[in-house]
């Protein structure tokens, strides 16, 4: 079963709910225009169109336009052997979607890390807790307007951080620039 | 001509004296440096491996560079039998009071050796989860350069400490109790 039968039997099944996004290199995606019903996407995903192994779950931030978030499934079939990567927005303001940890149980460790470095809560999750940084540090670092250098924080007898020295180091980033050398300049003079 | 004194006589058949055809011949040193001596030949790491230069400190014991040619070889994976704390990668922020824990729970004397970039500065990980360099919580004796260093670099790591713990007071630097 090529992958964009895949596509065409979502749109099939739920109708104007798939938008299908261009082809790109071969791999196929498509869109779901509600978050709040990518769990029944993937359930039938997984039951009908035997996409079996969830190789992914990430999130994009899209700071300065809305909706804010983007999450991505990856999706693979061991039967059939074909990818599928389903996209859908969330706005910043609910920052909220429904689980698929109900569905293939590998993305609970997923969400639980987008939750941690991005901030988007999973509905239904059995055990939304940060997993990379410690319970109690009061940030989600992957977020665009957080600064590279981290903030410094305290949790006595837990952990602290400091902002790294980074010299107007290397590796800054601004969002919303036109093209990449705006975006990403090699180097950022700072302000003293 | 004979003396009027009576010539002492050497005995050195009894229990009580040396003999040093059993027990070989005797050195003088100062207390300091034979202390330093003990010390500095038997520094027992604690191995501190968080990245991959755990992977070039397991290299450094095994035989190919075999620390143990420096006294080196007794990996306590428990702090209170540990001389020298071998802080061998990347410390996060998450990591690093435990790793400040263990250090406490060193017993004096203790060392320590940030090696490689990443426990000595923080490398390359400008970040907001990485301590920028180990001696941010703890004090570090010496500083091996690399990413990750030769086993080379660390076993000149070990000469290099051996060689200030033979300048050390030693004596003189232990605590009293009163």
């Amino acid at each position: 079963m090529p992958p964009q039968e895949l596509a065409q039997k979502l749109q099939t099944q739920f109708g104007a709910l798939i938008i299908a996004l261009p082809e790109f290199r071969e791999e196929t995606t498509v869109s779901v225009a509600d978050p709040e019903r990518i769990a029944d996407v993937c359930a039938f995903a997984k039951e009908s169109l035997g996409c079996n192994f969830l190789l992914d779950i990430t999130s994009v931030d899209d700071y300065g336009t809305e909706p804010r978030w983007t999450i991505v499934y990856e999706l693979y079939g061991l039967g059939h052997h074909c990818r599928l990567r389903i996209k859908t927005q969330v706005n910043e303001e609910s920052s909220e979607l429904p689980t698929v940890s109900s569905i293939w149980r590998t993305a609970d460790w997923h969400e639980r890390e987008i939750y941690d470095l991005m901030g988007i809560r999973f509905r239904g999750h059995p055990d939304l807790r940060r997993i990379i940084m410690w319970e109690g540090y009061p940030y989600f670092p992957l977020r665009k307007d957080f600064p590279l250098v981290g903030k410094p924080t305290e949790l006595p007898e837990v952990a602290f951080t400091r902002a790294a020295p980074l010299q107007g180091g290397p590796f800054v980033t601004s969002a919303g620039g036109k093209n990449t050398i705006e975006r990403e300049p090699r180097a950022r003079i700072t302000e003293k | 001509m004979a003396s009027i004194y009576p010539r002492p006589v050497m005995q050195t058949k009894t229990d009580f004296t040396y003999d040093s055809k059993i027990e070989g011949d005797v050195v003088v040193t100062k207390l300091d440096a034979a202390v330093n001596w003990f010390r500095k030949n038997s520094l027992w790491p604690m191995p501190m491996g968080l990245a991959c230069c755990a992977i070039e400190l397991m290299a450094v014991g095994a035989s190919r560079f075999d620390i143990s040619r420096f006294g080196s070889e007794v990996m306590r994976f428990s702090p209170r039998q540990s001389d020298v704390m071998i802080v061998a990668g990347t410390v996060t922020y998450k990591m690093a009071l435990a790793v400040k824990r263990i250090y406490d729970q060193m017993a004096e004397p203790k060392w320590v050796i940030a090696m490689g970039a990443c426990a000595s500065t923080g490398g390359m990980y400008r970040s907001y989860a990485v301590l920028q360099g180990v001696d941010n919580i703890i004090p570090v004796d010496i500083y091996v350069a690399g990413c990750p260093p030769r086993p080379e670099a660390l076993l000149d790591a070990m000469l290099n400490l051996q060689a200030k713990v033979a300048r050390e007071p030693a004596l003189s630097s232990l605590k009293h109790t009163s």
